[in-house]
């Protein structure tokens, strides 16, 4: 089964906010509707957004990390939000475990805003539906782009490709291997919602270089170059033969 | 959580409705089997216009329910879910139960009867008591279908608890039977002490579970951390911007946005009206007698009930909060 998904890099984000406009854009533009604000230059500003980029600091001063957030519904594949929804708005699909709601449907009760641990929904002020992340499903199988740009909006617009996108439950995918090798990890897992969406943490990038890197220790003529070639009766190992 | 107008009513308007039905039906079925007495013939008009009240508080927590909704002109489309969703099992037993409660009504209203069977020698089966059962099934239904939405939000750690639902079914029985009482005072007084005393019961009942579960929702600890939120094992994390715009549906539907002193005096005077008072007053109208009083213990309980509901939803943290630290 496929389980489409995001993986975010919370070491790499910067809180530039551009999946955020960029997601506000396309899916403001797109076929279900607007996603409106409501007294967007006034003092008490607000609006319906699929995902959103928070900042937390984390640690004491001077001791410091900034921590860029970008949250969105997490197509959790135990979602608590669909079997509460009494219209059958909310719902998973079997095909690609993208957590959808039927704006056709839904009657506004936010019952599925109360179920969702993660206040990833949002009730459109406007339309009186709720609103969600959507994956970008309008544009993930859209034969008229390109094929790399059936993509979700946000993953297009990341300028430092802090998000990835993929299927979680194909081990060979770039996310699957992102999770694997990255430590990669769910938001609360303590509620068994097993959501989609993984992030990968903050990690040390920085590099220590000592000098015997530089010059190999095993160079007995200290000079780096290619080793003398060995006879051909003798055996011929990497590291010990350039060739 | 933010306390929604429409769901207190809601709430609290079908509860009073459930527990004035249950009142009527409880004395029907003593009656009937002689545990106080035989059935007077006025008992009929009690129950008639006791149905009458309570179809009419049903129908106004319909409408308040409405208000809930964004989309109200769809609100049929609520039906479809019963087999996942508590919502939809209370949508659909709310109509079914009033259906019951307007047939029990309208039976003794028309003094239409029939006599069914007659268990042993003595005991008549009417229409009357099967259809008053069937109510009463519903009635505890539907009881359990809404403490049953708020406790079925794993969560939402203040409600899910088996008290939420038992707070549910003693708060709205105890407004119910209160109501009964004060109906007996008005019109029918042979009946304002078996009304009063099952009220001032039911009342002191419902205290004890309620202060139950403020107990435990103060001794509560929560699952949910900002470490496991954000999944950064760090003790300090200090929430600097909230996303664009600040402002969004998060940070109205989830906070009830008063002051802590606020919560506090709604706790008091929730315990106050709708508990202590109710059963004073309802003490000193037995006592006296003075069949006023017992329909100011109404007034003041339902006070009280409304105010309980606030406190419910106020008192309730939501973990999505923790992704709101600033609101
Ligand atoms: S993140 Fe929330 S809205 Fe999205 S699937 Fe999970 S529970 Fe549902
Ligand atoms: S708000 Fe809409 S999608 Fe959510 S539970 Fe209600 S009907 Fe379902």
């Amino acid at each position: 089964m496929t389980q489409l998904a995001l993986v975010i890099d919370l070491n790499v984000c910067v809180g530039c906010h551009a999946c955020v406009t960029s997601c506000k854009e396309w899916n403001t533009s797109g076929s279900a509707g607007p996603l409106p604000d409501h007294n967007p230059y006034g003092a008490d500003p607000s609006g319906t957004f699929f995902n959103r980029v928070q900042t937390f600091e984390v640690g004491c001063f001077p001791n410091t990390q900034t921590v860029h957030f970008p949250k969105s519904c997490l197509h959790c594949e135990e979602p608590p939000c669909v079997p509460v929804c009494p219209t059958g708005a909310s719902y998973k699909r079997a095909e690609d475990g993208i957590v959808l709601v039927d704006y056709d449907k839904c009657i506004g009760c936010k019952y599925c805003a109360w179920a969702c641990p993660y206040g990833a929904r949002e009730l459109d002020e406007q339309q009186k539906v709720m609103k969600k992340c959507t994956l970008c499903v309008d544009r993930i199988y859209d034969e008229s782009l390109p094929p790399a740009e059936r993509r979700p909006a946000c993953v297009l617009a990341c300028p430092t490709s802090a998000r990835l996108f993929g299927d979680i439950h194909d081990p060979e995918s770039e996310v699957s291997e992102a999770i694997r090798e990255n430590g990669g990890y769910q938001l609360m897992p303590e509620w068994g919602t097993r959501p989609a969406n993984h992030y990968l943490p903050r990690r040390r990038v920085r590099m220590e270089i000592h000098a015997d890197e530089l010059e190999r220790v095993d160079n007995p003529l200290r000079k780096e170059r290619q080793q003398p070639r060995p006879a051909l009766d003798e055996p011929s190992l990497d590291d010990v033969t350039s060739w | 959580m933010h306390p929604a107008f429409s769901v207190i009513l809601l709430t609290t308007l079908i509860g009073a409705g459930q527990g004035l039905f249950l009142a009527l039906y409880t004395d029907q079925v003593y009656s009937v089997f002689r545990v106080i007495r035989a059935l007077p013939p006025t008992a009929s008009g009690l129950y008639a216009m006791g149905s009458l009240i309570a179809l009419v508080l049903l129908a106004a927590g319909l409408l308040a329910s409405f208000f809930h909704l964004g989309r109200p002109e769809r609100a049929w489309r609520a039906a479809s879910q019963w087999r996942t969703s508590w919502l939809s099992r209370e949508v659909l037993l709310l109509p079914a139960f009033m259906a019951l409660v307007a047939a029990y009504g309208g039976l003794h209203h028309l003094g239409w009867d029939p006599l069914l069977a007659r268990l042993g020698d003595s005991i008549p089966v009417h229409l009357s008591l099967l259809v008053g059962a069937a109510g009463t099934l519903a009635a505890f239904a539907l009881f359990i279908c809404t403490g049953m939405i708020y406790a079925s939000l794993r969560f939402l750690q203040e409600w899910a608890s088996p008290l939420t639902v038992l707070n549910f079914i003693l708060l709205g029985t105890a407004s119910g039977f209160t109501l009964a009482a004060g109906l007996a005072a008005w019109r029918w007084p042979a009946l304002t002490g078996f009304y009063g005393l099952w009220a001032i019961a039911l009342t002191l009942a419902a205290a004890v579970l309620r202060t139950a579960s403020l107990v435990r929702n103060h001794r509560l600890r929560h699952r949910s951390s900002p470490q496991t939120a954000i999944g950064i094992r760090h003790p300090q994390i200090v929430q600097k911007a909230q996303g664009a715009m600040g402002g969004a549906f998060n940070t109205r539907e989830f906070f009830h946005g008063r002051s802590d002193a606020w919560v506090r005096l709604v706790r008091h005077l929730f315990l106050l009206l709708g508990f202590v008072l109710p059963v004073a007053v309802m003490a000193a109208g037995l006592l006296l007698p003075a069949p006023r009083l017992l329909v100011l213990a109404f007034a003041l309980q339902y006070l009280g009930l409304v105010a309980e509901r606030w406190y419910f939803f106020a008192e309730a943290r939501h973990p999505q909060n923790l992704y709101y630290q600033a609101a």
